[in-house]
């Protein structure tokens, strides 16, 4: 199960995945805007059906991964209860991990929406009434854990430790970083500065700093920080604010969320 | 005693219902059919002794899944299982057939699960799992297991098969080109593994997690946050038997004529295994154990629910119970 805010011009959502389908509230969970139940019968037979990968898309649209891999889009109205599939993007072949929108300016023909899979296929979509596919970054044999869209980078985090950056206009890969010792669960980006935070289930907490020089075309990734939550494996990890001064963590087995700020 | 428990975990019928597609079962259902393995041969275990294997048998296995270092390793934990287990039968021909079944109908099902779905199966179990924290003296001894009943992360060591050891950052240009290269440095203190472990039927599974923890003699108590400190401070070991370590058979069959024969009714006969040092200590567990870790196991006549009932009716048709055989006076040799 996840949750996640869903920031679009005109209102704010609280949507939650599970096995049984998508809900919606309205923000201060007092409504349930919106329920998709989830079609067995279209999933393969004896495997797990779920939601996974949440992100609101253009201004308008809130997209939702499935465990067979299609990307359900919905079309959210400026208010009220009437919100509808717009599309379902079928590009991949295996369920869905994560799925980001861009944080901060794209450049040209960056596109503004990056899916995830479980074999570790990236792809790159422009958002609108009807979604464009712009490039498919092919697997390399990990599975692709958590992704981020910041100024046309793609940061994605792989289950193997990884991290690496792609350029969305052209799919290239940048900067291939050995981050972590195991499966990475969570990145999060601060869009006023470009940080990126990235928790593993290694137990540490790593802040890297991401900066595209456009005139140059350089894309450069440096490492800041690193913290260790003893005998913890991290689950999640999110910046507190958008400059990426502090940080908020969470671990398997851990009743605590720890939270840690720059002096 | 061994043949009887593997002879009823591997049957056909209940390795058919295991493998079907489903999802996890209810602490309550596998408790009982974890029971019934228990007492699937001439072995009994009162309330408390049963509840302490039950907490061994699952810090163990939580201890196993979470020290996994990639998902797929999961799977190489249970080859270690059932490799330890084939040792066990391996003069018994018909039941290491069994076995050798099993693992193949492993290898076929989940030989081709991605990472991602390895990850899931390993997600699912640990959410099981989670805020168990009973402390394991075997555990505490060997310093895998802190005095708050955490588990310890080391970070050090191999890292996993297909990860690259922490440090190395390296930057692109446009065309591919490396144009930048740096490090960072972390406490953590890792290397290159060797090898990947085998998943054939036969092979050298490298991973060490999920072998037997009790091929050395070991205490085997068990402490839960809360319970009384007579308990935890005592001073003797218990050298307690492990129903599936063979090097224990000695043990048992010392136990065996020591032990008085408990008759439950009937002409049924067996023998009593007790965890604990004494039967005062035993029956001292089961009166302070704390509730919240009472396992309530489920009668099976007595639930309420028919769901439930159904559910675990299904499961337990098709294990079958060993009679209990009639134990002669030198019981402890006909078990050698």
């Amino acid at each position: 199960s996840q949750a996640a805010w869903c920031v679009l011009p005109s209102r704010v959502l609280l949507v939650l995945t599970s096995q049984k389908g998508i809900q919606m509230y309205e923000s201060d969970g007092s409504i349930m805007v919106y329920w998709h139940a989830l079609d067995v019968t279209e999933h393969p037979p004896a495997q797990a059906v779920f939601a996974r990968g949440i992100a609101a898309a253009g201004g308008r649209f809130i997209c939702v991964g499935t465990s067979s891999g299609p990307v359900l889009v919905f079309d959210i109205p400026h208010k009220g209860t009437n919100v509808t599939v717009s599309e379902v993007l079928e590009e991949h072949r295996d369920a869905i991990t994560d799925i980001a929108a861009e944080l901060g300016q794209a450049p040209d023909g960056a596109g503004d929406v990056v899916t995830a899979d479980d074999a570790g296929t990236l792809c790159i979509w422009s958002s609108g009434e009807e979604f464009t596919l712009l490039n498919k970054i092919p697997a390399f044999g990990c599975t692709c854990s958590s992704v981020k869209l910041w100024n046309g980078v793609v940061a994605a985090g792989y289950g193997n430790g990884q991290i690496r950056l792609y350029e969305a206009a052209t799919g290239v890969l940048r900067a291939e970083v050995s981050a972590h010792a195991r499966w990475i669960y969570a990145l999060d980006l601060a869009p006023l500065t470009g940080k990126l935070l990235s928790g593993a289930e290694d137990s540490f907490v790593h802040v890297w700093k991401l900066s595209r020089n456009l005139d140059t075309d350089d894309i450069e990734i440096e490492h800041c920080h690193a913290e260790c939550v003893t005998d913890t494996q991290i689950c999640g990890a999110r910046f507190c604010d958008p400059e990426g001064c502090s940080f908020a963590v969470t671990g398997y087995d851990l009743s605590e969320i720890f939270r840690y700020s720059q002096v | 005693v061994m043949n009887d428990i593997i002879t009823t975990m591997f049957n056909k019928k209940f390795m058919e219902e295991l493998f079907k597609p489903q999802e996890l079962y209810s602490k309550k259902a596998l408790r009982t059919v974890y029971d019934r393995l228990a007492h699937a041969s001439i072995m009994r275990l009162n309330q408390a002794s049963m509840d302490k294997l039950y907490d061994l048998m699952t810090m163990a296995f939580k201890y196993q899944v979470l020290l996994c270092p990639r998902p797929k390793d999961i799977l190489l934990v249970t080859f270690n299982h059932l490799d330890a287990i084939k040792d066990f039968v391996r003069d018994s021909p018909g039941i290491l057939n069994q076995v050798d079944e099993t693992f193949r109908q492993l290898i076929e099902m989940y030989s081709s699960l991605s990472a991602g779905e390895f990850q899931l199966i390993r997600q699912t179990l640990l959410i099981f799992f989670q805020d168990m924290h009973i402390r394991v003296s075997i555990f505490l001894k060997d310093k895998v297991q802190n005095s708050n009943g955490r588990f310890v992360l080391p970070i050090s060591g191999p890292v996993p098969w297909g990860t690259e050891v922490p440090g190395l950052i390296r930057m692109f240009n446009r065309n591919g080109d490396e144009v930048k290269r740096t490090e960072f440095t972390t406490d953590g203190n890792y290397v290159i593994p060797q090898r990947e472990g085998s998943f054939d039927l036969y092979g050298d599974r490298v991973l060490k997690l999920g072998t037997n923890m009790y091929s050395v003699s070991r205490p085997v108590e068990t402490h839960m946050s809360g319970s009384s400190k007579n308990l935890a401070s005592h001073a003797k070991e218990s050298i307690a038997p492990n129903p599936l370590a063979k090097e224990e058979l000695n043990f048992l069959a010392r136990l065996l004529g020591g032990l008085e024969i408990k008759k439950p009714g009937g002409s049924e006969t067996g023998f009593r295994l007790n965890l604990f040092t004494t039967d005062e200590e035993e029956e001292y567990a089961a009166l302070t154990r704390p509730e919240e870790l009472s396992y309530k196991v489920v009668n099976i006549e007595a639930t309420q629910e028919p769901g439930r009932r159904a559910e675990l009716a299904r499961i337990l048709g098709e294990l079958e119970v060993a009679e209990p055989r009639p134990a002669s006076s030198g019981k402890g040799e006909d078990l050698l």
